[in-house]
């Protein structure tokens, strides 16, 4: 008898583990098949990333003018598709300076995937700490806040970007500062949102009965049931800071040669389209890949979250 | 309704005055001096103190901010840096491509973009469904500016001399020169005049000009400089505009009303287009809204692949060389566009759904 019950209550203690919102949240993103490819896609990315000098038969930045036999912007060489023996193997062929394409294409990953999380981290940092103190605060304090942010919203985000670019100077650190400036509002937005339909439920009302401070009623007890959104948006978020970067870079503006930044090298090529075209084809490929593999994972985990949203 | 359009519309003036500060902000901090970049770097300080002079910089910022304001409401955007023209005349010229490839993109994206995703909300998961949300993630996934020489590949290089072939930039084969529509039709115009100005400027959109001048080779070749421009352009835009159709369908789909109108034994199709469609219309409208910055971003990339006089890559350029007065009129006008279209797409809201009211 008593074995029986114990088992019963051990019986409930596991469906009660099994079902706390974690598990049942992470159940319902395995199940989305999006989420599933796109997390994948990205799995592979970060392990690209990681293994990039492993993976990578040049360093990215090697001029091979001199060490092997090649001219330069030279069509891809791969041994198993019948290219000769004796000539040096480059799967993605050579660029203009001679450098190895494959390599950089690989080396690539490392920094679009520091693009994206660095940018989007600090967009969300920003974003949330105003989004918060203006539903939270309300009143003029909201108003000025909302305003500034429509009125960053009032242009194009890549036109603000290349502005604020061209004020601090070109190059990679402030190309990644001009779009988290940008993306700013985004998150501003959905945070506020959140913070003003929590901040009327009951369990906010009890926390300040007993005595919590403001500070600590946001921060401890609104903010974190406010971030479900956030991550979706935040997903959806790297994949969009991500094209836009490598449009930068691809205008000049961002990541500059001799980077491996898939976005640089599409630009620094781009008039070599019609002699040369794997040179424009392959880092614009990457590109595609891994704002897509966001994207998807985005989506996935909008319908697994939210399942109102649900298609 | 009218009490609501004249709050929408004094709501939006803060955020246009918002608008006018960040440009002439931005503007002021590019580094560099404007009389250095304007008159050269031997340019000596005597000179530069009577540049500054003639130019208002002497001034205090606030006034100048107030003389800038007031120089806009006339419609003055001074001159420009290193063309030494008014920078309206600018914009007359440059205005009209964007605003073609601009609206000929947004077509696109409307009218492939709905349909397809109307057809997979309504047969969902079949193998359209699939395709169609294939592409529109890629879609939404692919940086314009490859497409656009990826597309210009194809269609240049690997399809020369098949009728396939199509041109990969410019906005008119060298050697046909438009008439200008007031020309043909006898109006008369003064260079300089405002009349003349506002007459160039509907004359400088190509497709609309050889229009009313019925002159189709020109119309036919300026079509096909167009092609793979908006056909670029369109492309995210297009995927959006299908994934959010198909979620509102598909959200609508579900209704009881649906099911009641079905019942009643309505035929499929107007169920889908009558009872359905105009009741996802809403988000959708939303969304096609929100697509105009986009398409003014995306012109900036497009414009500089496909070689188009355009004011994306005009500004792009702009803000490179430092020339603050079209950086400064031009990011206003975009931001006025988008701020404009916004405000019509709240309208509309009104209209779409009579269940709003709008006050």
């Amino acid at each position: 008898m008593s074995t029986e019950l114990n088992e019963l209550q051990q019986k409930t203690q596991r469906d009660y583990r099994s079902n706390s919102l974690f598990w049942v949240t992470l159940r319902s993103i395995v199940r989305q098949r999006s989420a599933i490819i796109g997390g994948s896609i990205l799995i592979f990315l970060v392990l690209v990333a990681i293994f990039a000098p492993v993976i990578a038969p040049y360093d990215p930045e090697e001029v091979l003018i001199g060490k092997e036999d090649i001219r330069k912007r030279e069509s891809p060489c791969i041994h198993l598709l019948g290219c000769p023996e004796d000539q040096p193997q480059h799967i993605l062929g050579v660029d203009g300076n001679v450098r190895d394409v494959f390599s950089r294409v690989i080396f690539g990953t490392r920094v679009s995937l520091f693009i994206g999380f660095s940018t989007v981290g600090f967009a969300i940092i920003v974003g949330t700490l105003l989004g918060a103190i203006g539903g939270y605060v309300g009143g003029w304090v909201d108003n000025l806040i909302m305003r500034v942010m429509d009125v960053l919203l009032a242009f194009p985000s890549l036109l603000l970007a290349i502005a604020i670019v061209t004020v601090l100077g070109r190059g990679l650190q402030n190309a990644l500062l001009a779009i988290a400036i940008v993306s700013i509002p985004r998150y501003a937005r959905v945070i506020r949102g959140s913070v003003l339909s929590i901040k009327e439920q009951e369990f906010v009302s009890a926390s300040r009965a007993l005595g919590g401070g403001n500070l600590h009623i946001l921060f401890r007890r609104i903010l974190p049931n406010a971030i479900p959104p956030l991550i979706v948006q935040g997903t959806l978020g790297i994949g969009a800071a991500i094209l836009e970067a490598a449009a930068l870079s691809f205008l000049g503006l961002g990541a500059q040669p001799p980077t491996p930044e898939w976005g640089t090298m599409l630009g620094s090529e781009r008039n070599q389209v019609f002699t040369a075209p794997h040179l424009v084809f392959y880092p614009g490929l990457a590109i595609m890949i891994t704002v897509l593999a966001f994207n998807l994972l985005g989506d996935g985990l909008r319908d697994a979250i939210d399942p109102r949203l649900k298609e | 309704m009218t009490q609501y359009t004249i709050r929408r519309i004094l709501y939006s003036i803060p955020v246009l005055i918002g608008i006018l500060i960040v440009t002439f902000v931005i503007a002021r901090s590019i580094p560099g001096d404007p009389c250095k970049a304007m008159l050269g770097e031997k340019a000596t300080a005597e000179v530069c103190a009577r540049f500054n002079k003639e130019q208002g910089l002497d001034k205090p910022i606030p006034v100048q901010f107030w003389i800038y304001m007031k120089d806009i409401a006339r419609g003055d955007f001074g001159e420009s840096i290193r063309y030494s023209r008014p920078v309206t005349i600018i914009l007359i010229e440059r205005l009209p491509t964007t605003i073609e490839l601009g609206l000929i993109a947004l077509i696109l994206a409307v009218l492939i973009g709905i349909p397809l995703g109307v057809v997979s909300a309504v047969r969902r998961n079949s193998i359209i469904d699939v395709i169609t949300m294939l592409i529109a993630n890629v879609g939404v996934s692919m940086p314009v500016y490859w497409l656009g020489l990826m597309l210009s590949y194809v269609f240049a290089l690997v399809f020369l001399d098949t009728p396939l072939w199509l041109p990969p930039s410019g906005r008119l084969t060298a050697g046909i020169i438009p008439t200008p529509f007031y020309e043909q039709f006898g109006w008369q115009a003064v260079e300089g005049t405002f009349r003349y100005h506002f007459l160039e400027f509907f004359s400088n959109m190509y497709i609309l000009n050889s229009l009313l001048t019925r002159e189709w080779d020109v119309l036919r070749d300026t079509a096909r400089h167009l092609i793979l421009p908006s056909l670029a352009l369109s492309t995210i835009p297009l995927s959006i505009i299908a994934r959010m159709t198909r979620s509102s369908m598909l959200e609508v789909l579900r209704q009881d009303y649906i099911r009641t109108a079905r019942a009643k034994g309505l035929r499929e199709w107007l169920v889908i287009l009558k009872h359905a469609f105009r009741n996802a219309l809403l988000p959708i409208t939303t969304i096609i809204g929100l697509q105009l910055g986009r398409l003014f971003a995306g012109a900036v990339l497009t414009e500089s692949i496909f070689g188009l006089a355009g004011v994306g890559r005009m500004l792009f350029e702009a803000i490179t060389a430092r020339d603050f007065p079209i950086v400064q009129a031009f990011t206003v006008v975009i931001a006025v566009g988008y701020v404009a279209a916004n405000l019509l797409v709240d309208l509309s809201y009104a209209f779409i759904d009579p269940r709003i009211k709008l006050d």
